[in-house]
C-alpha cells in the first residue's frame, strides 16, 4: 500500500461497489457466492484513516457534517419566485430520519430576506389593550420561567404547486416546507401576564423586525393556550434564518403565523387584516369565495424514501420511511399501500410520538423489482383522516395554494427511479 | 404526598413574605414602554381605520411617486413586471381556471394596501415614503383598479376607511370541520380496496424539478 494518502472518493467508490456487491448476493444466492469469494481489499488492505492521523481537537470548534454528506442541503425552486431576498427553500425530507430537522435544513422563507440582529440591540414591546405596555431585552426573557416543547412548523403553501397536478420530483419539492424542531423559550402567556390584559382583549398581532415588518393576527384563545416565544432551537439559539434572536412558535398552525425576528406584540380586539393574512394565506375555493384564518394545518404524511430524489438501489430488504404529522394533536396510524391504494398495511411508527410534532414511520419490505405506487396516509387523534387529492379538490377545487395535505403518490419503476403521479 | 406537602409549604413560606403563589403574580420583568417609543413602532392599521397617521395625497401625486418607485416591479399600470405581483386588473377572475389576485379583485381591505406600503415597500428601498406619498400611492392604486374615478381624489386619514373594496365580501371563517367533516372519522378500507389503478398525472411530463436527472443503477 501506498504511504501516501489516496484520493477519498476513490476510497469512497470501492466502498459503494463492495456494498453492492454484498446487497446484490440477497437477490441472486449463486451469483453472490461466485463474488464474495474474492476478498474484500477494504478490509485485506490497510486504509488511510486507519494508518494517518486524523485532525485533532482544535480543529472544528463547530463542528459540520461530514464532507461525504455534502448532498444533504436545502434547496430552492428558482422560477417559483422573482428574487431570493422574498422566497422560499425547502428541506431535505428524505435525507432526514429521526423527528429532529437539523437546525442547518430547516427550510427558509424570507420576504426582505435574513435580518441579522445583535440581541444586545433586540426589544421586544407589548402594547395595545394592556395595563402596562412593556418592553423587553432578550436579558428580561432569559429569567422567565422556560419551557423546551418539539412542534413542526409546516408553511400553509406546502405542496401547493401540486394542485393542479403532479409537478415538482422530490419530496423536498413537495413537502419540504416543513421542519421539526425542538424550541427553547417562555410561554406566550407568561409575557401578556407580565403586561396585564385588559378585558376586551380578544386579539393579538406579531411583527416582525425585519425590512418586511411581517405581521399577523393571532386570536387570543390560542395565544393563552400553547403559544411560546422562543429563543432557542434544537439545544442552541436560533439560527439566524429562523428568526434570531426570538421567534414565535405557533403550534399546529401555520408556518407564516410564527413571526421571526420577533420585536411587537400588540393586544386588541379585532384581526388587523394585514397582507399576510388577507391577500396571501386565504384559500380561494371554487365558487370564487375565499375561506379566512385557515391557521390550522391538517393531517399529513409522505414517504420520503423511496422517492424521486431517494430512488430504490437494491432488490431483497429494504426500508420505506416517511413523516406524518397534525396540527389538531398527534399522529394515531400511518397506513401504508404499495399497490397504488389497492391493499394497505399500517407503519411502524419509530421514535417520540408528541402533540403537533413530525412522527418517523417506518416500513420494512422485501422488493422483487416489480412496479409499484407507494402512498402514505396518516391519521390523527381527532380521528381525522388524511383524504386523496381527488377528495381534496372536490371540496376545495383547485385555486386554494394553500393546505394541500393530500395523499402523495410516487410511482417506483422497475429500475428503481421514482417519480410524482397522481392515480385513479 | 412529601412532594405536595413541600409544594404547599413553599406556597405558605412565599405568603408569609407578603407575595402570592398564584399564577398571575407579575415576574417584575420588563419595563414600562414610553410614548415614543410606542409611537416609533406601533403603525399597524386596522380596516376600521384605527391608527392611520394623519396625511393626504392624491391620485395624480401618487401616479409620480409610483412610476418613480413602484413601476419597475409592479409596471406603470400595477400590470406587474416578470414575477412580480400585478396589482390591478383581474376583477370577474376568481371563478376561473387561472384567477388573478390583485388589489381590485381579491384584496377586503383598503387600510391593507397603505399599510403594506407603509410596511414593506418599495422593496428593497423600504420605509422611504413619507405618510403623504403612502396615501398618495394608495390613492394611484386604487385609481388603477377602479375603485376611485377621480385623479384629483384626496385620499387621506378620515376618508381612507370609508372607502370598499369590491371583494369585501368574498371571504368567509375558516369552515373546515363541518364543510370537511367527511374527513373525519372513518375506519379507511385496508385490504381489496380497489381492483383498477390508472396514472392520471406525472411530474416528468412537465420536468420543471431543478435536479440533476441522473437514474440509478439497480444492483
Amino acid at each position: 500500500m501506498s504511504s501516501k494518502p489516496q484520493d477519498e472518493t476513490l476510497n469512497r467508490r470501492s466502498f459503494l461497489r463492495a456494498g453492492g456487491l454484498a446487497v446484490a448476493g440477497i437477490a441472486s444466492a449463486n451469483a453472490a457466492r461466485a463474488e464474495t469469494a474474492k476478498p474484500d481489499p477494504l478490509i485485506t488492505e490497510e486504509q488511510n484513516w486507519h494508518k494517518y492521523l486524523g485532525d485533532g481537537v482544535d480543529k472544528y470548534p463547530y463542528g459540520m457534517p461530514s464532507k461525504f454528506e455534502k448532498g444533504v442541503i436545502r434547496k430552492n425552486v428558482p422560477w417559483l419566485t422573482a428574487e431570493t431576498t422574498s422566497s422560499i427553500n425547502f428541506t431535505p425530507l428524505h435525507q432526514q430520519d429521526g423527528i429532529i430537522t437539523p437546525s442547518g435544513l430547516c427550510f427558509e422563507r424570507h420576504h426582505s430576506g435574513m435580518a441579522e440582529i445583535d440581541p444586545a440591540s433586540h426589544r421586544l414591546m407589548i402594547n395595545g389593550m394592556v395595563e402596562k405596555p412593556l418592553v423587553f431585552t432578550m436579558d428580561d426573557l432569559k429569567r422567565m420561567p422556560r419551557i423546551n416543547r418539539v412542534y413542526f412548523l409546516e408553511c400553509a403553501a406546502n405542496s401547493g404547486m401540486e394542485w393542479r397536478g403532479a409537478q415538482l420530483n422530490g419530496c423536498q419539492f413537495t413537502h419540504g416546507m416543513i421542519h421539526n424542531v425542538m424550541y427553547a423559550g417562555v410561554s406566550l402567556k407568561t409575557l401578556l401576564n407580565e403586561a396585564g390584559l385588559k378585558p376586551n382583549a380578544k386579539w393579538l398581532m406579531l411583527e416582525g423586525a425585519d425590512a418586511s415588518g411581517l405581521n399577523r393576527s393571532l386570536p387570543l384563545e390560542k395565544a393563552l393556550d400553547d403559544v411560546m416565544i422562543a429563543f432557542g432551537m434544537n439545544g442552541e439559539a436560533l439560527r439566524p434564518e429562523q428568526g434570531y434572536p426570538l421567534r414565535a412558535v405557533i403550534p399546529g398552525w401555520q408556518g407564516n403565523m410564527w413571526v421571526k425576528w420577533l420585536r411587537r406584540i400588540e393586544v386588541g380586539d379585532q384581526p388587523w387584516e394585514t397582507r399576510e393574512e388577507t391577500s396571501k394565506y386565504t384559500d380561494l375555493l371554487a365558487d370564487g369565495t375565499a375561506r379566512r384564518h385557515t391557521f390550522v394545518m391538517d393531517a399529513k404524511s409522505v414517504i420520503t424514501n423511496p422517492s424521486p430524489q431517494a430512488p430504490l438501489k437494491f432488490k431483497g430488504r429494504n426500508v420505506l420511511s416517511g413523516f406524518a404529522w397534525s396540527g389538531r394533536g398527534t399522529v394515531k396510524r400511518v397506513d401504508v399501500t404499495l399497490d397504488g391504494g389497492k391493499n394497505w398495511q399500517t407503519a411502524r411508527i419509530e421514535g417520540p410520538i408528541l402533540e403537533k410534532s413530525m412522527v418517523q414511520f417506518y416500513l420494512d419490505f422485501d422488493w422483487t423489482g416489480q412496479e409499484m405506487l407507494i402512498q402514505s396516509r396518516a391519521m390523527d387523534s381527532t380521528s381525522y383522516v388524511q383524504p386523496t387529492k381527488a377528495d381534496l379538490r372536490k371540496v376545495r377545487g383547485v385555486n386554494s395554494i394553500y393546505h394541500n395535505n393530500g395523499i402523495q403518490t410516487w410511482l417506483v419503476k422497475a429500475n428503481g427511479e421514482a417519480e410524482n403521479v397522481e392515480i385513479s | 404526598m412529601s412532594k405536595f406537602r413541600n409544594a404547599l409549604l413553599l406556597c405558605a413560606s412565599v405568603l408569609v413574605a407578603g407575595t402570592a403563589c398564584a399564577e398571575n403574580k407579575s415576574l417584575g420583568l420588563g419595563r414600562p414602554a414610553l410614548p415614543e417609543e410606542i409611537k416609533a413602532w406601533d403603525t399597524a392599521v386596522r380596516p376600521d381605520g384605527k391608527n392611520l397617521p394623519i396625511g393626504k395625497g392624491t391620485v395624480k401625486q401618487g401616479d409620480d411617486i409610483f412610476q418613480a418607485n413602484c413601476a419597475v416591479c409592479h409596471g406603470e399600470f400595477g400590470q406587474g413586471v416578470g414575477r412580480w405581483p400585478e396589482l390591478a386588473g383581474g376583477q370577474g377572475s376568481l371563478t376561473s381556471d387561472r384567477p388573478l389576485k390583485t388589489i381590485g379583485s381579491y384584496w377586503p381591505h383598503v387600510s391593507t394596501v397603505f399599510d403594506y406600503i407603509n410596511r414593506a415597500m418599495p422593496f428593497g428601498n423600504n420605509h422611504t415614503l413619507t405618510t403623504d406619498q403612502v396615501y398618495a400611492v394608495t390613492a394611484y392604486i386604487l385609481s388603477l383598479n377602479d375603485v376611485i374615478k377621480d385623479d384629483n381624489f384626496e385620499l387621506n386619514e378620515k376618508n381612507l376607511a370609508t372607502i370598499k373594496l369590491p371583494n369585501e365580501g368574498g371571504f368567509r371563517e375558516d369552515d373546515r370541520e363541518t364543510a370537511e367533516k367527511h374527513f373525519w372519522g372513518s375506519e379507511p378500507c385496508m385490504k381489496d380496496c380497489k381492483t383498477d389503478v390508472k396514472i392520471t398525472s406525472r411530474a416528468a411530463v412537465l420536468d420543471v424539478t431543478p435536479e440533476n436527472k441522473n437514474g440509478p443503477k439497480v444492483e
